[in-house]
């Protein structure tokens, strides 16, 4: 079962090292990891996407905690989340009717043509896991030249009340 | 007032109250010496040892015999790495430590300079925190941070590397009061509900028992631990970490539990129907077989550290915090019982079979040479051990009456571990008798630091099991291996006596057995430096013992304890 977990850190040096180590020696997985600075000054928050048991998320979130320069740890992936993904895809064009058919299935899918060469052309997109594959997934055909993503990020949405979930 | 960072570390470990710090100098770490040479009453002793293993085993000796933050220095480089088997060990037993570090100059770092290693990257999984001090003015509420995370919620080794120019650089000081990390806030005082579920869980329980941990000792929880077991007649265990936490010669201790454990404190808890399980981490030579542990038994598991909770055993009622708090909290939800049924079949367990010291004449053997010391210190002296057979008899049999008076390498299992750790207790404790408990193999690792104990005219005594083999191993190759010795003989050892008076000290020889009691009395007398050198028969076993990966309560070698 995959997990995406929300991780507030203070920024010190090396605790990117210390999260990722931890993962690696204790057998966890990670599938992808993002992180930039949050919204508080000296804070930056992670988002990882791991798998595994109850059990295993369980002792992921508990060894993360012992970490004393992470703040905070939540698993949203059961809770009410909005996630996104950015990539940039390389894909070939050798011919005019092939370049118009990628050019539409961009737009079908929302995405942007943010660079042209004579047999290439480089497509932006955000979405959704589902989204994200689905586009991947139809590209393939015509010869993917390369892919740079930049990992899942998800924030939790905002409760009536205006609570964070 | 304006310091350099020497200065500011010199003023700091001051206000830290550290008594003595063990090291080894050398060129990136010679700027913090050479204030120690400057300053005129130096606050606390300078102990040079003879290797930087020596120096943080010492430390970590010192820290568990006293309680307190051990301290040790080293250089950059290999003085460092030294470094590395001594924080591991402190890690897996959770003591507090800290560690200094040189490192080459801030604009060196990362170009592969001399004596240059990552010593912050090297010890990440092994450190409870680690920090490199980049700026002069970081250093102050660096090493107040420090300290406060190596003493406090579940102790821990903490290292601190220092670049030679913020050693040298100058900078007003000030020694913060607190710290304040979002992060880091150990929960003390555990769930008034759950603390009431598990009082109301002990009361209905038919075979309860304790198994007390290291994180009693941690905890300073011993007399806590001691009134709610008889007040509630439960029986105690203890892990090896444990041993010191309730007084061996009670009639409600069974001793030790495990691999080597006692045959009937793992018939105990085999037929339990609730353990109490404080301050212990299920480790797998307690529990043996995962799946076939205390099958019957329901668990209340108190510990500080919320990882271990649920780690490798399902939990019924768990509780955070600390042992010394919730313990008393504990007691007092508790009514008295007198549990009689259950202490009679304990009982019938323990008449089956009880560990025998031996009385037959001649041969040296080490129960006896236990038997010995147990006589003659009474359970008052300082028990510190290497790793091995001598380590596994120590702590069966040594007469445990007192926390902090066994201190032995528990979750590495660090050869060479005990006597620089007997120099660290001896130094941290000079009025209690300091026993170094090791065998021929392990004392040969970390042999140098006789240079230390003889040259600071430590009295101490060295009991050395010398059967003239790597024992542990060469018992299991024995059991499993057909006898294939393979790398296990020590022919090739020295003359350990000569060894000892090469460095100044004295060694007795003790080859029959109504030779040990006299000359222990004697070393005991003389007060200075003396290391007994004991020829134990080569093939001793250790026995019970539970094979790996088996049920703790299918022990071999029964018949022969």
């Amino acid at each position: 079962m995959k997990h995406t977990i929300a991780i507030l850190v203070e920024d010190q040096p090396g605790v990117m090292a210390r999260v990722a180590s931890l993962f690696t020696r204790r057998g966890f997985n990670i599938e992808s990891i993002a992180v930039g600075h949050s919204e508080k000054e000296g804070i930056s928050r992670m988002t990882i996407i791991t798998s595994g048991d109850e059990k295993v998320l369980e002792q992921v979130t508990k060894q993360l905690n012992k970490l004393i320069d992470v703040i905070r740890v939540r698993d949203i992936s059961p809770r009410n989340v909005i996630e996104r993904e950015l990539i940039l895809v390389k894909v070939h064009t050798d011919s005019l009717s092939i370049r118009a058919e990628i050019i539409q299935l961009v737009e079908i899918f929302k995405a942007k043509v943010v660079y042209v060469e004579r047999d290439t052309l480089t497509i932006e997109m955000s979405g959704d896991e589902e989204k994200v594959s689905g586009l991947l997934k139809l590209l393939k055909p015509f010869g993917i030249i390369e892919i740079v993503r930049t990992g899942r990020i998800a924030i939790a949405r905002t409760k009536n009340n205006g609570q964070r979930t | 007032m304006e310091l350099s960072g020497t200065e500011i570390i010199v003023e700091s470990l001051k206000q830290e109250k550290v008594k003595v710090i063990f090291g080894i100098i050398g060129a990136a770490i010679m700027p913090l010496y050479d204030t120690f040479g400057k300053t005129e009453k130096l606050p606390f002793k300078n102990i040079l040892t003879r290797h930087e293993q020596g120096a943080i085993h010492a430390a970590d000796g010192y820290a568990r015999a006293t309680g307190e933050v051990g301290v040790c220095i080293a250089t950059s480089g290999p003085g460092a790495t030294n470094l590395v088997t001594g924080l591991a060990n402190a890690y897996l037993d959770s003591v507090p430590l800290v560690a200094f570090t040189g490192q080459v100059p801030t604009y060196m770092v990362g170009n592969d300079a001399f004596q240059e290693v990552d010593i912050t990257g090297i010890t990440l999984p092994i450190t409870k925190n680690n920090y490199i001090a980049r700026r002069v003015e970081d250093l102050a509420p660096i090493i107040k941070e420090a300290f406060y995370i190596a003493r406090s919620g579940r102790p821990g080794p903490v290292l601190i590397d220092l670049p030679k120019d913020v050693q040298q650089a100058r900078c007003q000081f000030k020694y913060p009061d607190k710290i304040n990390r979002k992060g880091y806030k150990p929960s003390y005082k555990g769930h008034v509900r759950q603390i009431k579920a598990a009082a109301k869980k002990i009361m209905e329980a038919e075979k309860p028992v304790i198994i007390a941990g290291g994180g009693i000792i941690n905890a300073n929880a011993s007399e806590e631990l001691q009134k709610v077991a008889l007040k509630t007649n439960i029986p105690v265990v203890n892990t090896f970490m444990g041993l010191g936490s309730f007084p061996k010669n009670h009639p409600l201790s069974l001793g030790m539990l495990g691999m080597y454990g006692q045959y009937a404190a793992n018939q105990t808890i085999s037929s339990a129907d609730l353990i109490i399980a404080l301050g212990t981490r299920f480790d797998d030579r307690i529990t043996g077989n995962l799946k076939q542990f205390c099958p019957h038994a329901e668990l209340i598991h108190i510990d500080i550290d919320p990882v271990e909770i649920g780690k490798n055993i399902a939990v019924k009622i768990p509780i955070v915090g600390d042992l010394k708090y919730i313990l008393h909290q504990l007691n007092d939800y508790l009514d008295e019982r007198k549990n009689s049924s259950w202490l009679i079949e304990i009982k019938k367990i323990r008449e089956k079979i009880t560990p025998q010291l031996e009385e037959e004449k001649g041969e040296l053997r080490p129960k006896y040479i236990i038997k010995c010391i147990n006589e003659f210190f009474k359970g008052e002296a300082i028990i510190v051990t290497d790793v091995g057979q001598h380590q596994m008899w120590a702590a069966n049999y040594c007469q445990f009456m007192h926390p902090r008076t066994f201190v032995s390498s528990g979750g590495l299992g660090t050869m060479g571990y005990g006597f620089p750790a007997a120099i660290g207790a001896k130094f941290g404790c000079p009025k209690k008798p300091v026993v170094c408990i090791s065998g021929d193999g392990s004392f040969q690792m970390n042999i140098q630091e006789l240079a230390t104990a003889i040259y600071n005219r430590l009295p101490m005594i060295v009991v050395l099991m010398n059967n003239g083999y790597l024992g542990m191993v060469r018992q299991l190759q024995e059991l499993f291996c057909d006898r294939r010795y393979v790398s296990t003989s020590l022919a090739g050892s020295p003359d350990f006596i000569k060894i000892v008076e090469g460095y100044g000290g004295v060694g007795f020889r003790v080859n029959k057995k109504e030779e040990f009691y006299p000359i222990l009395e004697k070393a005991y007398e003389m007060n200075q430096f003396v290391l007994i050198d004991c020829q134990i028969p080569q093939e001793e076993n250790t026995f019970p013992m539970v094979q790996p990966g088996s049920s703790i309560n299918k022990m071999m070698g029964v018949e022969q304890s």
